[in-house]
């Protein structure tokens, strides 16, 4: 079988990503793919969506594309602005968030995150950002979803720094954490979806259409189980892709590749 | 008493070596021109304390001016990596001390409202936690479980810049209000800069919108512009164009070098920094109009 690729890569995250909002969801809102995710499902089946901006900016209806998370378009027209204080103790500590997308270089078997260095703490090989909100974001928001390229180097058996919590060494040690949120929801590769089991171990539950098993094994850098069933996503929709290219990005900043 | 003096004063009066500095602003109002009037003046030995360090702190690390950084997100907002910061920590010739956002925008909120510290939720995360030994935990008195506590953060300045402001020092912000607020009552000195100075009766006229009250600030300049390549809501727009082209410009100590020299040490003030970007640049910022309804507080 042969597949032409009709969409980018990114497209193809930002679409899957989009079908895991549900309508009336409060989502923590961060720029590149998950802004775009988000807008996408604002504009499809989930119209009821309420974006917040770590920012500060509640309800946001950006009026065009943010290169960074505290653009001005943000607040114009929003619901509300706060501090940054109060939109991770009133929002995000106090359990008003839905939602929570993260990124990061390093996402491990239990998919913690690693967004601060590879290598040591002290004399880093590479310098990353470091976390950000992404450490509370991964505690306190009821879901979290990431979004990253497969690669074998994104995906070790272990961070090497523990920026955010996944599910630890196991879901259980996650649920002895008593942390509000229920952890990492699903990750959204280039190749199709990662889901946590009953142990809290990510396994492969979907491919997207044209990847294959083995090449989502060659690309992970522990032993992928699959799931007992493989589902296939459905392939980007022509409204999807026309809502992403003619209003959302149509400059192709982040949808190019 | 007026507090108005300009930009260069209120750094020579206010900003010394080895001061801790907090130059507030979450991507939006951050005073660019009072870290360039920094590395003009040829301040050593800061600690720079930032949320997002930004592209202010690169530049004031590439100048010589800092001995150490406090961050909870060094990125360039949008673009990627903070090249300059970041080449200086990988080769150890910075120091650094490192949060979660929450962890350091509450260290400044207990530094703000006189408390020692700050408690926050368990995050199990761990290894920050590990890495910084400014990261405790408490028992919770009432519930006898953990929290996690950060220490008060009080800079020796802030430097916080606003749409407008009085003669006192009486602030107004709208738009992304990030730290603000905090960073002024935290710290032990606070330099102001405005974009207007205003009648102490526009103040009063809407007062929900002061966020910082005069009697804790120490100097106030009028400085048009001083934000660029951020942004002032409502005034101009962020410079997206420069944050892009300073990832390119800090790949190299001679690009960053070629560009302080022009950018910072080749002009006098903010005015004869705004005048050199040109006209192209004045038109690609302009932003079009959109007021709030006025609100009426009432006669009484």
């Amino acid at each position: 079988m042969s597949q032409i690729s009709t969409y980018t890569s990114s497209e193809l995250l930002t679409i899957n990503a989009s079908r895991l909002l549900r309508d009336g969801d409060v989502v923590f809102v961060g720029v590149g793919l998950p802004n775009l995710a988000c807008n996408l499902a604002r504009r499809t089946h989930a119209p009821n969506l309420l974006m917040i901006y770590e920012a500060g900016v509640i309800g946001a209806q950006p009026r065009r594309l943010p290169l960074s998370i505290g653009d001005p378009t943000l607040v114009s027209g929003a619901l509300a602005v706060c501090s940054m204080y109060d939109i991770f103790a009133f929002y995000l500590q106090r359990g008003n968030v839905d939602v929570g997308f993260l990124g990061g270089a390093q996402i491990d078997r239990f998919g913690n995150i690693n967004a601060t260095v590879i290598g040591s703490y002290e004399k880093p090989k590479v310098r990353l950002p470091g976390s950000g909100g992404s450490m509370e974001i991964s505690a306190w928001a009821n879901r979290c979803y990431i979004l990253t390229p497969h690669q074998k180097r994104r995906f070790p058996e272990k961070v090497d720094f523990r920026t955010s919590a996944g599910f630890l060494n196991s879901r259980a040690e996650r649920e002895s954490a008593q942390l509000r949120g229920s952890g990492p929801q699903a990750i959204v590769t280039d190749l199709g979806i990662l889901e946590p089991d009953e142990t809290g171990e990510l396994v492969l539950t979907a491919l997207h259409p044209g990847a294959t098993v083995e090449q989502a094994c060659a690309n992970t850098g522990w032993a992928l189980k699959c799931a007992g069933t493989l589902r296939y996503t459905q392939a980007p929709s022509e409204e999807e892709l026309q809502i992403l290219r003619d209003e959302l990005d149509p400059e192709g900043i982040y949808l190019r590749s | 008493m007026s507090k108005i003096v300009s930009l260069s004063e209120a750094i020579r009066r206010y900003v010394r070596d080895g001061d801790s500095v907090y130059a507030a602003g979450f991507t939006h109002l951050i005073p660019f021109a009072a870290g360039h009037e920094i590395i003009r003046q040829g301040r050593k030995d800061l600690v720079l304390a930032r949320a997002t360090p930004d592209l202010i702190y690169d530049q004031i690390v590439a100048a010589g001016c800092a001995r150490k950084v406090i961050f909870s997100y060094m990125g360039n907002p949008g673009v990627g990596s903070l090249r300059f910061v970041r080449a200086e920590l990988e080769a150890g010739n910075l120091e650094w001390e490192e949060y979660s956002h929450f962890g350091m925008i509450s260290r400044l909120q207990a530094g703000a409202t006189g408390l020692p510290f700050m408690p926050m939720n368990p995050t199990a995360a761990g290894d920050l936690e590990q890495a910084n030994p400014n990261y405790r935990t408490v028992t919770d008195p009432y519930s006898g479980r953990e929290v996690v506590v950060v220490p008060a953060l009080n800079p020796d300045v802030a430097i916080v810049h606003v749409q407008r402001a009085d003669a006192q020092g009486n602030a107004q912000i709208w738009g992304i209000i990030g730290e603000q607020k905090e960073a002024a009552f935290a710290s032990s000195r606070v330099i102001l800069t405005a974009e207007e100075i205003v009648p102490e009766e526009i103040i009063r006229s809407d007062p929900n919108r002061t966020l910082i009250p005069g009697f804790i600030v120490d100097a106030v300049c009028h400085v048009p512009y001083c934000a660029h390549p951020s942004y002032t809501q409502g005034y101009y727009d962020r410079d997206n164009a420069f944050y892009l082209e300073w990832d390119e410009i800090s790949k190299t100590r001679e690009a960053v070098q070629a560009y302080l020299d022009e950018w910072v040490y080749g002009v006098k003030d903010r005015a004869e920094y705004w005048e050199k970007l040109g006209v192209e640049v004045h038109t690609r910022l302009i932003v079009g109009s959109r007021p709030s309804e006025v609100v009426d507080y009432g006669q009484y």
